[in-house]
């Protein structure tokens, strides 16, 4: 890997920080060298210094937008953590249901959904509840990232990927071999809604939810823009709902509106009453 | 915490083997479901076996039906770490009664996920 120069990572971390808020800070070098080289190769591009000098005539932004990309698309796996999707559906789904029984309607949004695997994992797991097989259920899943809303939309996963979490009763039941790769189901697909959102950003209406799950990705913020996306996510969470964070994540040092629940292993947070 | 591996490739055995005791298994081996079987025998308290599907001797799905039709296993954890990517042999392993299912080239992290899946405790 080759070295970057340091006006060049300079003008790439006030880039991706007035883009997408994400801070790069200094020793992440290797971050945007190892993320930004396969997007200079496949741009015909003399290397970071090549992109950065075409970055910085990029009157279309598509190129902008590909950086973007590359540095906000991160790993993502089939039920991450296990535990929450567990707890979701033993613990918090009855009571969920109850509230909601006279609608028989459930709102759910990802908002760093990624190339589709947390929504596809909580479609996986939603649909072993026959009692919802009646429900009206609308999930909306959301990233920053036109590539990897593409990726989700195709639903095609490569062997390594659908290796990485995903139960192999899932896999029998709801994806087919295309060639190398693996074909979610229709059945699924049509469960999700994918729209671009830049969670850093001014937010289009997406409506309100019963669940909310902003996971794994709330570390790339600095706290201010943290404390922004989590108020709006608040206002968007019915009273009854649930928010879900990351493992690893907290609200802490977040002035929140939002009661956190400890279940198990599993943490989330729920609107404080009265 | 004691795991089995059965496997006819020592050098993916070594693998599997290495994984596993990383996050604190002893590891028994066999090279193939006859020796898995045996090995079964001889060690005790054996509570998740790591099998390759095309073996000689017995091969994996065989060692798997054998193990399931013995209640003295009920509780052992079975996951195929096998090359065979077709879905009809995913869901064969699945019906004969495996718990999970590994398609090589396999990685730490996609082990130790399917432990996690089968309920194990390990470290991440």
């Amino acid at each position: 890997m080759s070295t970057i120069a340091p006006a060049d990572f300079t003008y790439l971390k006030d880039l991706v920080q007035r883009e997408a808020a994400i801070v790069l800070e200094a020793g992440k070098e290797y971050l945007a060298t190892s993320r930004l080289e396969p997007v200079a190769r496949t741009e015909g591009l003399d290397g970071i210094a090549g992109l950065v000098r075409a970055l910085r005539t990029d009157s279309t932004g598509k190129l902008r937008n590909k950086v973007i990309d590359a540095m906000t698309t991160n790993e993502t796996l089939w039920f991450r953590d296990s535990h929450p999707f567990e707890t979701l559906r033993q613990e918090l789904l009855p009571g969920l249901m109850e509230a909601k029984k006279v609608t028989r309607t459930l709102d759910i949004w990802c908002g760093a959904s990624s190339t589709g695997q947390e929504p596809y994992s909580i479609a996986m797991m939603l649909k072993d509840v026959p009692q919802l097989d009646s429900w009206r259920i609308r999930m909306v899943a959301t990233d920053i990232s036109l590539t990897a809303l593409d990726r989700a939309r195709a639903g095609k996963y490569s062997q390594m990927e659908i290796g990485r979490g995903l139960p192999a009763k899932y896999l029998v039941r709801y994806f087919q071999r295309v060639g190398p790769d693996y074909q979610i189901s229709n059945e699924l697909k049509s469960m999700v809604d994918y729209r671009q959102l830049n969670l850093a950003a001014t937010w289009p209406p997406i409506g309100e939810f019963d669940l909310i799950f902003i996971r794994n990705v709330l570390i790339y913020f600095k706290q201010d823009v943290k404390t922004q996306i989590i108020n709006k996510a608040e206002r968007l969470l019915r009273p009854h709902g649930y928010m879900f964070l990351g493992s690893t994540e907290s609200l802490l040092s977040t002035p929140n509106n939002l009661e956190r629940r400890q279940l198990g292993k599993t943490t989330c947070y729920t609107p404080k009453k009265g | 915490m004691r795991a089995l591996v059965v496997d006819d490739s020592r050098a993916m055995r070594t693998i599997l083997k290495k994984i596993l005791m990383e996050v604190g298994f002893d590891v028994a081996e066999a090279g193939n479901g006859i020796e898995g079987l045996a090995r079964l025998k001889e060690v005790d308290n054996i509570e998740v076996a790591l099998v390759d599907w095309n073996m000689p001797e017995m091969d994996g799905l065989e060692f798997v039906k054998a193990v399931r039709a013995d209640h003295t296993y009920a509780d052992m954890k079975v996951m195929m770490v096998s090359a065979e990517n077709d879905m009809t042999k995913v869901a064969r392993a699945l019906m004969v009664g495996a718990d999970e299912y590994a398609m090589k080239p396999v990685t730490k992290e996609i082990i130790l996920e399917k432990l996690d899946l089968m309920g194990m405790q390990v470290p991440q």
